[in-house]
């Protein structure tokens, strides 16, 4: 089973407790208005969707609500680091 | 060699020690006009309509695996065809009607059961959606009705009806044609099949990258040698951004983990297809006896092949909800396999940014059933340069042109 601690409230928390929350370089541009259609088609479909070290976003939907980053094996299910959401993560790692 | 009483016989008399390979195992040669990736159900039947309908025998199937070791046998063996929109209607129900007559075109026993497919009612709110869907599968010509709660008792006698159930059972929508299929006899039956019309079926071969011409493929490099291609066709479902990448583009999937387990077989007591969308589950009980079960897919991406406990729990708990005396049952087996979903639950079929690789993915949790209209469908592109009419909705353009066909609602259950 897949466990994360939160960086937040720091308690070991089960899959069963997390909300899983797509790649952490998929933001939602500032201004919509000022993005072609093509970044906008990008941002909301097309996906890296890593097999190996990917960098995630989670949430601690059974704990403390807070979203966070975590850089996670996608095949062993291996938690590399798991750090607040304004974290920045080491170079490799979008956003 | 066929499977016929002569020579069951005969071989049965020198103690079965002389039955042959149903398929070569070539060296790959240098060069194939065209290439598929994936030795799957989609990849084989690809071969074999490639062949069949258009006399295209230079192809190799390349397969990292063994035939038939990835989505192919990891799924639930059901099929089916109630899908809502015109166009996946019509997709869907050509790959059921493929699958109606493919023990006979393969000359081998698919072991078709159409026992029928019932997805039960809850709620009002579930009445309403599927008396809508029977209504789009009318007159979209392809079976479906509503039944009441009297006719499920009588289908199904072990359902938990009276014991103040959880989910009460308000009806279902029944599809006749929805069934099962042994699953391993389509990939085999295939590759048998492509392997007699002359496609090279090249097991343990990754592809390892892509060597470009201009913006074509011209090679691929794989673990067993560089390989000259004209045409390549990919369907390996939930490995298909790992090779995209590799060909310098993205894809609108995620790949999530779908589990599956099978009990000890016991004497015949359920004698359809049952999902609920109650409990998550859908439940059959195989020509062997063991009852297969499935649910939900796993919420985070994943390319782990392997099961997870708090899904067992899950599926167990829903199946003995349903029909308790499934309880007395041990579980024997569990097992997962990596589907590519995309955002509006239907397939991506055709042309890529690459303009001589061709692809077959997004199925999700239905690509079983898609099996024969996958193949057939990814032939005729590779066959002509152009997409076949069915196919034209399904291309990977749909996402920047914002027309999805989103089938979401049609799959039955939550994913």
């Amino acid at each position: 089973m897949l466990t994360i601690t939160c960086p937040y409230c720091h308690e070991e928390r089960s899959e069963e407790e997390l909300t899983f929350g797509g790649e952490a370089a998929v933001i939602r541009p500032a201004v919509p208005e000022t993005v072609s259609d093509e970044q906008w088609a990008e941002y909301l479909y097309f996906r890296d969707n890593r097999k190996g070290e990917q960098a995630e976003q989670w949430c601690c939907s059974g704990g403390c609500g807070q979203w966070f980053k975590v850089v996670r094996d996608t095949v062993g299910h291996e938690v590399f680091c798991a750090v607040p959401y304004d974290h920045v993560l080491a170079s490799g790692y979008a956003a | 060699m066929n499977y016929n009483l002569a020579n069951l016989l005969r071989q049965g008399v020198a103690g079965h020690r002389g039955w042959p390979a149903a398929w070569r195992a070539p060296e790959p040669k240098p060069r194939y006009e065209v290439v598929i990736i994936g030795g799957g159900g989609h990849g084989l039947a690809t071969a074999y309509y490639l062949a069949r309908e258009h006399g295209i025998t230079d192809v190799a199937v390349l397969e990292k695996g063994w035939i038939g070791g990835g989505n192919t046998g990891r799924n639930t063996t059901n099929v089916r065809s109630d899908y809502m929109f015109p166009e996946s209607a019509r997709m869907y129900d050509l790959a059921l009607r493929l699958y109606e007559g493919l023990g006979r075109d393969l000359d081998f026993n698919i072991m078709l059961s159409q026992r029928g497919w019932l997805t039960l009612i809850h709620d009002q709110h579930q009445l309403e959606t599927a008396r809508h869907k029977a209504n789009w599968l009318n007159c979209n010509g392809v079976d479906g009705e509503i039944i009441g709660p009297e006719r499920v008792r009588e289908m199904l006698p072990l359902l938990n009806v009276d014991d103040d159930p959880r989910f009460d059972v308000k009806g279902a929508f029944l599809q006749k044609r929805g069934g099962t299929i042994r699953h391993d006899a389509v990939a085999w039956g295939y590759a048998r099949a492509a392997d007699r019309l002359g496609a090279d079926i090249i097991q343990n071969c990754a592809v390892e990258g892509f060597d470009f011409e201009d913006d074509h493929i011209a090679a691929l490099r794989t673990s067993r040698g560089r390989i000259e291609v004209g045409r390549v066709g990919m369907a390996v479902a939930g490995h298909s951004s790992v090779l995209t990448e590799m060909a310098g583009f993205r894809l609108p999937i995620t790949s999530h983990c779908l589990q599956a387990m099978v009990s000890e077989p016991v004497r015949p007591l359920l004698d359809h297809v049952v999902i609920s969308p109650g409990t998550g589950v859908y439940i059959n009980q195989t020509q062997k006896g063991e009852l297969v079960m499935g649910g939900v897919l796993d919420r985070y991406s994943s390319y782990g092949q392997r099961g997870t406990f708090p899904t067992i729990e899950k599926v167990a708990t829903a199946a003995v909800e349903m029909f308790p005396a499934l309880s007395e049952l041990r579980l024997m087996r569990h097992w997962a396999g990596i589907v590519d979903i995309s955002p509006d639950s239907s397939p991506i079929l055709g042309a890529t940014p690459v303009p001589n690789l061709f692809i077959n993915c997004g199925w999700g949790t239905g690509g079983f059933k898609a099996i024969p209209a996958g193949g057939f469908l990814l032939s005729h592109q590779l066959a002509t340069d152009r997409p076949h009419e069915m196919a034209t909705a399904f291309g990977l353009d749909r996402f920047r042109e914002n027309r999805l066909v989103d089938e979401g609602a049609a799959a039955g259950i939550a994913h």
